[in-house]
């Protein structure tokens, strides 16, 4: 059985679970971005959760929010590029409304959506420009269609929408960041950004249902 | 597989210790803050607006060698061809803010935009005076009515001059930027590339171009120009290259110009100054007025083959700050 919610340590420990995840992640979002970008897209995330891990390790949580604003602050601060303010907003912004203490459906609809406008405000990209907004928005949608069932029901059909966008991104020409350099060079290869939103909340997903 | 090729230490440590190497060469004049990722001027004076530039690494000598006096009073740097973390330029921006605020001046690419723009707000949060100023002065990138969607390229150097003589002289932040912006609206820039430059920390080259071929408005990591073609003579390529920036702002007969010839990386001294020859006798011929010229490695791509040309177009005002004496480690005029 899984959990209709997360207390504040049990989502610090799913946290650590997508941290690790990332970090394992590096070779094949090093691989995606060396198709249409510059391939380092798996060296920032790794370096980005790795310092994820040490700030959840170092520190005791009091709030949610806490927890998700200590995520994004360490990855704002340490991957760089694009990717770093785009990750570190998702997180940062997707955590001011937060309730106190119990991740629940309810939660995981308020983190995205919330992390969902704050990311197309700063970035200025929209939905089929071939960016992680791509696994994003069909994400945030589906959470917020999802509030009513249980944490761990809800949680892998978020997962899926944001596959289907990951896997739609394929078919788009990168109008954003580096890869409109390439123009229609991009079609065929899903977008790196896209496959990290996908990866961060199939790993959440895990730890929920492990739990 | 990294280059073998390349006097490298460890691959993880290149920003660092081009920093690092780069203090030590000025003499005192500089220092390292504590992230290694920020060079500011040792000694500031009480009220001075701070100028902070900066961008991706891989760019050297910009833009930590245009630190200096009457040039920027910090540079801020990211990883190879990444834009910098928000709390580095935070800190360079608290450590040259002496109360009058601080201009960010930098080139127009999303990563830096939105890096430099969260600093922007944590400094706004620390009550710290802040104005942005994004540079866009590569013609090939985009068309003029979407000037904003332009990158920034060499023309950086001549804004990051006249603004660094702005905030020497000028007391107020809103001036410095009304004088930063003028310079930035009055540069245009265009590049050529011939062969790429690779990432340092890969090997992999920046971008994929025939041995025979050319690419005029190719970008510094490789983004796609306005012209490929078979290689051409240097006469032939700088003909093209100074008619789209001459019609681009326009420039007229009677304008003062500064002239900047810039080395991509590993292009020779002859081809810079025969490239240089044509530039100067097409501006003669349209009418303009030479005012001064820089010819190196000003801003670069690895060891992309290659060169841009950009031209400042001067008033009075902009004249007064350009010619302001500056010592910089790349940058050193009396």
């Amino acid at each position: 059985m899984g959990q209709v919610s997360l207390t504040i340590r049990q989502t610090r420990d799913a946290l650590l679970v997508v941290a690790a995840g990332m970090i394992a992640s590096e070779g094949i979002l090093s691989e995606a971005d060396r198709a249409i970008g510059d391939g380092d897209h798996g060296v920032g995330m790794a370096r980005g959760f790795t310092a994820v891990e040490k700030k959840l390790a170092e520190n005791e949580f009091s709030s949610l929010s806490e927890l998700f604003i200590t995520v994004g602050t360490a990855l704002m601060m340490s991957i760089g590029g694009a990717s770093g303010a785009i990750f570190g907003t998702l997180f940062r912004e997707g955590a001011r409304n937060l309730p106190a203490n119990e991740f629940t459906s309810t939660a995981l609809s308020i983190f995205l959506n919330d992390g969902l406008i704050a990311v197309q405000k700063r970035g200025k990209a929209n939905p089929g420009d071939k960016t992680m907004l791509d696994a994003l928005f069909p994400a945030a949608k589906s959470a917020a269609a999802l509030i009513e069932y249980p944490l761990d029901v809800g949680l892998p059909q978020v997962v899926a929408a944001a596959e289907v966008g990951m896997e739609a991104t394929k078919n788009m020409v990168a109008s954003m960041g580096r890869a409109k350099t390439l123009g229609e060079r991009s079609l065929g290869y899903p977008d790196p950004g896209a496959i990290s939103m996908l990866l961060i909340l199939r790993f959440l997903n895990e730890a929920a249902q492990a739990k | 597989m990294p280059n073998s090729k390349k006097f490298f230490n460890d691959l993880s440590s290149i920003v660092d210790e081009t920093l690092d190497g780069l203090a030590r060469a000025s003499n005192g004049k500089l220092r390292l803050l504590d992230s290694h990722r920020a060079v500011i001027v040792s000694a500031m004076p009480d009220h001075k607006v701070g100028l902070l530039i900066g961008g991706g690494s891989g760019h050297e000598p910009l833009f930590a060698g245009y630190v200096g006096k009457n040039l920027a009073d910090a540079a801020v740097a990211g990883n190879i061809f990444a834009a910098p973390t928000p709390d580095i330029i935070v800190e360079a921006t608290q450590a040259i803010d002496k109360g009058a605020g601080v201009l960010y001046l930098y080139g127009n690419y999303a990563g830096d935009n939105m890096n430099f723009d969260i600093a922007a707000e944590m400094a706004s949060e620390m009550n710290i005076l802040i104005k942005t100023v994004r540079i866009w002065d590569d013609v090939a990138s985009a068309a003029l009515d979407h000037i904003t969607d332009r990158r920034g390229i060499a023309g950086d150097l001549f804004v990051v001059k006249v603004a660094g003589g702005a905030a020497a002289l000028l007391g107020s932040l809103d001036e410095v930027y009304r004088v930063a912006s003028k310079a930035r609206d009055n540069t245009r820039s265009i590049g050529v590339a011939a062969a790429a430059g690779t990432f340092p920390e890969t090997g992999k080259p920046t971008f994929e171009l025939p041995d025979d071929e050319m690419e005029i408005g190719m970008g510094l990591h490789g983004e796609p120009g306005v012209s490929r073609s078979k290689m051409m003579t240097a006469d032939a390529v700088a003909n093209d290259m100074v008619s789209r920036i001459l019609s681009d702002l326009p420039f007229q007969a009677g304008d003062e110009v500064c002239v900047l010839v810039n080395d991509l990386g590993s292009t020779s001294s002859a081809e810079l100054l025969i490239i240089y020859r044509r530039v100067d006798q097409i501006l003669h011929q349209r009418g303009l007025k030479i005012h001064d010229t820089l010819i190196g490695s000003y801003c670069t791509s690895q060891e992309m083959a290659g060169f841009s040309i950009s031209l400042l177009k001067l008033d009075d005002e902009l004249r007064k700050y350009y010619d302001l004496p500056v010592d910089s480690l790349a940058l050193v005029k009396g």
